[in-house]
């Protein structure tokens, strides 16, 4: 061994940004042109894309149109509707870090987004709200760190009644007028709002449904094996735009008269109903990823077959395929997109119909950038949330 | 009926599945029907009469009175005829029709609920009432007229495709263009208008066809067409937003007749009337030159009686309509008299002016004429 020591070189001389750069910049005369050539490409396009960000583009249309971008036409004086469920939301995320996600600092910062949105050009009572979320969930991440066990029950519960709270918050329930929570309908819920609310039912209804359906396409009974088989099939075999359109201008034909479903829920029904076969095929990859054996000990442990299912076989399916289920719901946020076609105002519609004002025509460049800048970050948000996901259950090391 | 209703369905998801390739581009304005539409549509509409029973006489009053606001169908992209405004309230010419149309109702022209509809699906929405109206750039035609089941009041706009090309390139007319490139949107009318005016005057170009208006016009912008053709209200707005709006100009030459106005469904003959006279209403309240600013004044000191009639202040022509006797006054004095409307969305203090032309009272060489009110 000690021979063989001397002969190999020493370490130190590797090290170093210089050598680094050396070796896998400018290792040969081709790779020294590919790097210069690179670098001009990527100089070149970056001070471009900041000279037209910083100097040409006329960003006025975003600070004017933002509360459009992000609620659409929801009336102004109802939004602390929005804010009261998104503090509700902040508080739960918080309370649910401090139990489970204690030493991570990663998912602590998620806490100070609000905050550091202050900067974007908000009104003053936007920014107190702002401040407002960061603050209660603080106060939950520190309450959930407190007392973890006293309070995982309760916040699970929060979670799962999450989604009626914002349902019924979003759309109030008086019918007099003049009361502090009246109705809003669906037609003024737009912007980030609609993109948001249509999403996150998409996935939440699609996950069970998917569920439901990748087993019952390993269904030994083939009633249930076939039609599993038959709706998966024939709803990947057309595009999502497709059966928009059916939802939005077919089904209104069939339908008695005096029988109107509202719009946006028929797009939330057409969208999980597409997502769900997606899913399906998703989880069922996961389903046969689980060797045999599995099936064969839970069965000698005297596990019945839905208790197999529940306990063994789904809790090790569903996390060996958490990336591909990320995807598909990074798949599902960025689809609601198509809504637009069938005018509703998601972010895109609502970006569309931005550009028609007088006052900016021809700024599709500022808008456009804005409104993939806010998809790129929610996109990249749920892939990074996923990684850590991943990372806590330790799916990838098996 | 069965049996139909599901063979009905195959010939529309058929239809759909086509409809889905390319129905949905924002309409420019004045956009008619594509050939893509047209298949879509002409398969839907004998199945309209089977499943939606036709609206009889003053069903759609009826109802619209009992919701206690009306739908309108609108388009919500194109400037100047309706957009969002950053306060969230729709604004536009087209938008302002509906207001009209509330206020000749309820005295209050906020009760509309504003319904963006692409125009894709227009005339389905108007169809199965989930729009009392349609308000949105539709160009009047015979199919549309028919066997869409939609009627057409009367025309609020006239519309017609135009060219537009670079003012130092010297062309002045259609025949500068021989051998050129023309930038057009394709899937539209205004694609085959060009072809056929191009091919009855002889002159051979080359079409550079985009899939939609706003790369048709960055293709302009960027010198790749001598020409550029959509119809006329699409190019003035457009040139607003071109580097140098003052270096494009106009061709002085209609190659298509591109009448907007708003559409009823078939078989409420009260509510086409309503619609009707809203638009007649406007126009009158030009000619005799009764602003929303004037209004009251008129009113109380009128001696001419047909303007005395039209404010409702002798005879009874609003019970007529099955609306109030002040249904007109109410239209001039809450949302203002064509010229207004016209001035306040396209007019010259507006990005989106465009010059009125055919959209004059006939009194000054347009096409705007009423019928009396007597």
């Amino acid at each position: 061994m000690a021979n063989l020591n001397s002969v190999l070189p020493p370490l130190t001389e590797r090290s170093g940004p210089l050598r680094w750069m050396r070796k896998n910049l400018f290792g040969s005369w081709l790779d020294s042109l590919l790097t210069v050539l690179g670098a001009l490409l990527v100089y070149w396009a970056v001070k471009g894309f900041l000279t037209w960000a910083l100097t040409v583009a006329e960003w006025e249309v975003i600070s004017a149109n933002l509360r459009l971008i992000l609620i659409g036409q929801y009336p102004i004086e109802q939004a602390w509707r929005l804010w009261t469920w998104l503090a509700i939301l902040f508080f739960l995320a918080g309370n649910s870090i401090g139990i489970w996600a204690r030493g991570s600092k990663y998912a602590f910062v998620v806490l100070f987004t609000p905050a550091l949105l202050i900067l974007l050009p908000f009104g003053s009572a936007s920014r107190i709200w702002l401040a407002a979320l960061t603050l209660t969930g603080l106060i939950g991440w520190g309450l959930g760190r407190a007392r973890p066990h006293a309070l995982k029950r309760s916040v699970i519960a929060g979670w799962v009644i999450l989604l009626p709270v914002i349902i019924l918050l979003t759309r109030g329930w008086s019918e007099t007028e003049g009361s502090a929570v009246p109705i809003v309908t669906t037609n003024l819920w737009g912007g980030l709002l609609l993109t948001f609310l249509l999403t996150v039912v998409a996935i939440l209804f699609s996950f069970p449904l998917g569920v439901l359906l990748a087993l019952g396409r390993r269904s030994k009974l083939p009633i249930i094996r076939w039609s599993s088989v038959a709706y998966i099939e024939l709803v990947r075999g057309v595009p999502l735009i497709t059966i928009l359109f059916m939802a939005q201008l077919m089904l209104p034909l069939f339908l008695p008269e005096g029988v109107a479903i509202d719009r946006v829920v028929r797009a939330m029904v057409g969208m999980t109903l597409f997502s769900a076969a997606y899913l399906a095929e998703n989880v069922r990859g996961g389903l046969q990823a689980i060797p045999r054996g599995q099936y064969e000990a839970a069965h000698a442990l005297g596990l019945s077959g839905a208790q197999t299912m529940t306990l063994i076989v789904l809790p090790q399916a569903l996390r060996l395929v958490i990336p591909i289920l990320v995807g598909q719901f990074i798949a599902v946020f960025k689809d609601t997109s198509l809504v637009a076609i069938v005018g509703l105002f998601d972010l895109l519609g609502i970006a569309k119909t931005v550009l028609a004002q007088p006052a900016f025509l021809g700024l599709q460049r500022e808008v456009y950038v804005f409104i993939s800048l806010i998809y790129w970050v929610l996109s990249y948000g749920m892939s990074y949330l996923s990684q850590r996901l991943e990372e806590r259950l330790g799916a990838g090391g098996r | 009926m069965r049996k139909t209703l599901s063979i009905l369905s195959v010939l529309v998801l058929f239809s759909l599945l086509l409809a889905a390739c390319g129905g949905a581009q924002p309409a420019a304005p004045g956009e008619t029907v594509t050939v893509k539409e047209t298949v879509v549509v002409t398969v839907i509409a004998p199945a309209a009469p089977a499943v939606v029973a036709p609206a009889g006489y003053g069903v759609t009053l009826e109802t619209v009175k009992t919701r206690g606001n009306l739908i309108c169908g609108v388009n919500a992209q194109v400037p100047g005829f309706g957009y969002v405004a950053a306060d969230g309230s729709f604004s536009g010419f087209d938008v302002d029709y509906c207001r009209a149309l509330a206020a000749a109702i309820f005295g209050d022209p906020s009760k509309v609920e504003f319904r963006p509809v692409t125009a894709a699906e227009r005339f389905t929405a108007l169809q199965s009432g989930e729009i009392d109206i349609l308000s949105r750039n539709t160009t009047w035609s015979l199919v549309r007229d028919t066997e869409l089941g939609t009627n057409f009041v009367h025309t609020t706009f006239y519309d017609g495709q135009g060219m537009m090309v670079p003012t130092d390139s010297g062309i002045t007319d259609l025949a500068g263009l021989e051998g050129g490139t023309v930038c057009v949107q394709t899937g539209t009318t205004t694609e085959l208008n060009l072809a056929d005016v191009m091919a009855a005057n002889g002159i051979s170009y080359t079409p550079a066809v985009f899939e939609d208006a706003d790369k048709t016009f960055a293709a302009y912008a960027e010198g790749r067409c001598d020409a550029v053709t959509t119809d006329k209200s699409g190019l003035v707005s457009r040139r607003t937003v071109l580097a140098d709006p003052a270096a494009h100009v106009i061709l002085d030459v209609t190659m298509s007749k591109e009448p907007l106005g708003p559409a009823v469904r078939h078989g409420d003959d009260q509510w086409f009337d309503i619609a009707q006279w809203t638009v007649f209403a406007m126009f009158s309240g030009e000619e005799f030159g009764i602003t929303s600013a004037n209004v009251d004044d008129i009113k109380s000191s009128a001696t001419a009686p047909e303007v005395k009639r039209l404010l409702g202040v002798e005879g009874d022509l609003g019970l007529k309509l099955g609306l109030t006797n002040d249904w007109a006054y109410n239209i001039l004095k809450l949302v203002g008299n064509y010229a207004e409307v016209y001035n306040r969305n396209l007019g010259p203090d507006t990005p989106t002016y465009i010059p009125r032309g055919y959209n004059s009272l006939y009194v000054d060489g347009g096409l705007l004429y009423a019928p009396p009110f007597r």
